[in-house]
């Protein structure tokens, strides 16, 4: 049943002796969209990605991508994809301008147009300057860049990129999102793994969240941010029985947002809008409920899960398929 | 666009679209030209990182220049008559240590996420570790040629002159590529480089001490001659000295790459599927 999706997925399943790391997972992604996949480490993100990249065989369930099925015709789908992995993935002894020449020559350049195309990626990404330095010697920032040019040298139709901004600081964050933008306002199809509910909420089309190998959300951010509210206004206040009557007044369950938060004296409110925070605020002064600390934000990883399963997200070690 | 924090600029942005308006075709080559490009991948490591060459220059000449002084009056009347039988003996045996390097680099360069990227590409799925083993003949020719060196500078003379060492130097090389396969299964099996290490040298100590390298094998007892007939390490010497000394057989040449050609035949695919599984 061949269709347009870039990728389409029917109960995905990789298990790792009894660790089923990826527990049927079904996604469509549609060509030339961001899509993000969101989950907390150990989720199974890297264990998907590497199974659609074609790394790692399937247990169970069916997938096409591109068109073409992931058993298969893995060859086919290498031709048409580019994978940033999660850690370096260029040679970290070559410099810059070597990394993209092999790959280049790998992949049918001849010598001279390799070297071309080679240096109008690394003046594309900033690393003119650095082309013959080893890769080691980068900063985060600057091996993440080369990390995406390299999977550039021949324009991917879909480009994977696990977990690209884990690490790097706000300004190179910026940088990998604008090239992102980039490339899917070019036509290219990005599926991306993030542990941040921002990144997905600036980049991707539509966003599932996963955990424990499942798919527990999947929408739009719209859909998502209105199931978890997309604000989140956190206060802190001088006693338990404020945060108490604080909570009686704004008629909150106050277990749900002890959960979210150990500290007794803090109240979490999850909002459809970050424009209700203020008459929320008036109300309380009106009480004579005086907050001693508040900030507004977007939600992090924790309190979308906590919002979409009760349970905070659990942390667990992501190297279980690695060592299988 | 926000303020906080650099944004690519606008220069740079038009330069990032138009590297993306190339043709998105692939053209995928052979495996040939894949594996040459691993090779060429090998070479620049060797290139970045020198020092790696240390080993393989200075232990042949320490063995040979030890060797000869050490045991040629004792075993040989003289130091010169035991270097003529000596050398081509230490040209093996400098390969052979050599070949070790072939598993530890790669068990090194396995666990890094390059090779995610190497096998989510259209190439030739072997090719990373056969240019790795085409890159290393590299390293065989360098130290084979740095033993010839310390020989002629000590006295050395081949009776079968110049294309009597070709001979050895490529037969060297076939050997060293068919039981580089060995040390590839145990660089993928094991988990750290040390290891490889370890279990490389407890195959290649009795393989080389129980061998023709540094005796005439008649002295020794006869289970021990037994072996040293059977040891890949000693028909290779044998064929070795024949090319060198101008009296090889077809025989002698068979013998020598027998043990790497059934090596290549059961642990090239053994390689290959654990490179598959590996991750």
């Amino acid at each position: 049943m061949p269709t347009d999706a870039a990728i389409e997925t029917q109960g995905l399943l990789k298990h790792f002796g009894s660790t089923r790391a990826v527990d049927g997972i079904d996604l469509l992604v549609q060509r030339g969209s961001i899509y993000g996949v969101l989950g907390p480490n150990g989720a199974g993100k890297t264990t998907a990605v590497r199974m659609l990249a074609t790394l790692l065989p399937a247990d169970g369930g069916e997938a096409r991508v591109l068109g073409h099925d992931l058993a298969r015709e893995p060859r086919r789908i290498r031709e048409l994809i580019s994978l940033t992995g999660q850690f370096a993935s260029v040679d970290e002894d070559l410099s810059a301008s070597e990394n993209l020449v092999l790959l280049a020559r790998l992949l049918g350049y001849s010598r001279a147009a390799a070297r071309t195309r080679s240096e109008s990626l690394l003046g594309a990404f900033g690393l003119a300057e650095a082309a013959n330095r080893q890769a080691k010697q980068f900063s985060g920032g600057m091996r993440r860049r080369l990390d995406i040019a390299a999977s550039l040298v021949c324009r991917p139709q879909l480009l994977f990129l696990d977990e690209p901004t884990t690490g790097l600081d706000p300004r190179s964050r910026n940088q990998v999102w604008d090239i992102v933008r980039t490339l899917a306002a070019a036509g290219t199809t990005v599926l991306l793994t993030t542990q941040y509910l921002e990144e997905a909420d600036q980049l991707a089309d539509r966003i599932a969240v996963i955990d424990h190998g499942r798919v527990i959300a999947e929408g739009t951010s719209e859909q998502l941010k209105s199931r978890v509210g997309s604000s989140v206004l956190k206060l802190r206040f001088r006693t338990v029985a404020d945060r108490q009557r604080a909570a009686a007044l704004l008629d909150l369950e106050p277990e749900s947002s002890a959960q979210a938060d150990p500290d007794p004296r803090m109240l979490v409110v999850q909002l459809p809008a970050s424009s209700q925070a203020t008459p929320l605020l008036t109300r309380l002064a009106a009480a004579n409920i005086e907050a001693s600390e508040f900030s507004l934000g977007q939600p992090s990883l924790d309190e979308v899960f906590f919002a979409l399963t009760g349970q905070p997200a659990t942390a667990e070690d992501n190297d279980v398929g690695e060592a299988a | 666009m926000s303020a906080d924090g650099h944004r690519i600029d606008s220069a740079e942005d038009d330069a990032l679209r138009a590297v993306l308006d190339t043709p998105d075709h692939v053209r995928t080559r052979g495996a040939l030209a894949n594996t040459l490009s691993f090779a060429w991948r090998a070479l620049l490591k060797i290139k970045h990182t020198p020092e790696q060459l240390f080993d393989i220059l200075v232990t042949p000449i320490m063995f040979t220049v030890i060797f000869t002084y050490l045991f040629g009056g004792a075993l040989a009347g003289s130091t010169g008559d035991y270097l003529q039988f000596l050398l081509p003996g230490m040209l093996a045996q400098t390969v052979v240590f050599t070949t070790i390097y072939t598993g530890f680099t790669l068990n090194g360069d396995i666990g890094k996420g390059v090779y995610d990227r190497f096998r989510s590409m259209p190439i030739w799925p072997p090719a990373p570790i056969v240019g790795a083993m085409v890159g290393d003949l590299m390293r065989y020719t360098i130290s084979s040629l740095i033993v010839i060196i310390v020989g002629l500078l000590m006295g050395y003379r081949p009776p079968a002159g110049i294309p009597g060492v070709i001979g050895a130097v490529l037969l060297l090389n076939v050997f060293a590529l068919g039981i580089g396969w060995i040390f590839t299964t145990i660089g993928l099996l094991v988990r750290s480089a040390s290891t490889v290490m370890t279990l490389s040298w407890l195959a290649l100590m009795p393989l080389t001490f129980a061998s023709n390298i540094y005796v005439d094998p008649a002295t020794m007892p006869a289970w021990l001659q037994a072996f040293v007939r059977i040891n890949p390490v000693a028909l290779l010497v044998t064929a070795i000295r024949g090319l060198m000394n101008g009296n090889v057989t077809l025989a002698q040449l068979g013998w020598a790459v027998f043990a790497p050609a059934v090596i290549a035949t059961v642990c090239a695919p053994l390689t290959m599927w654990l490179y598959r599984r590996k991750r």
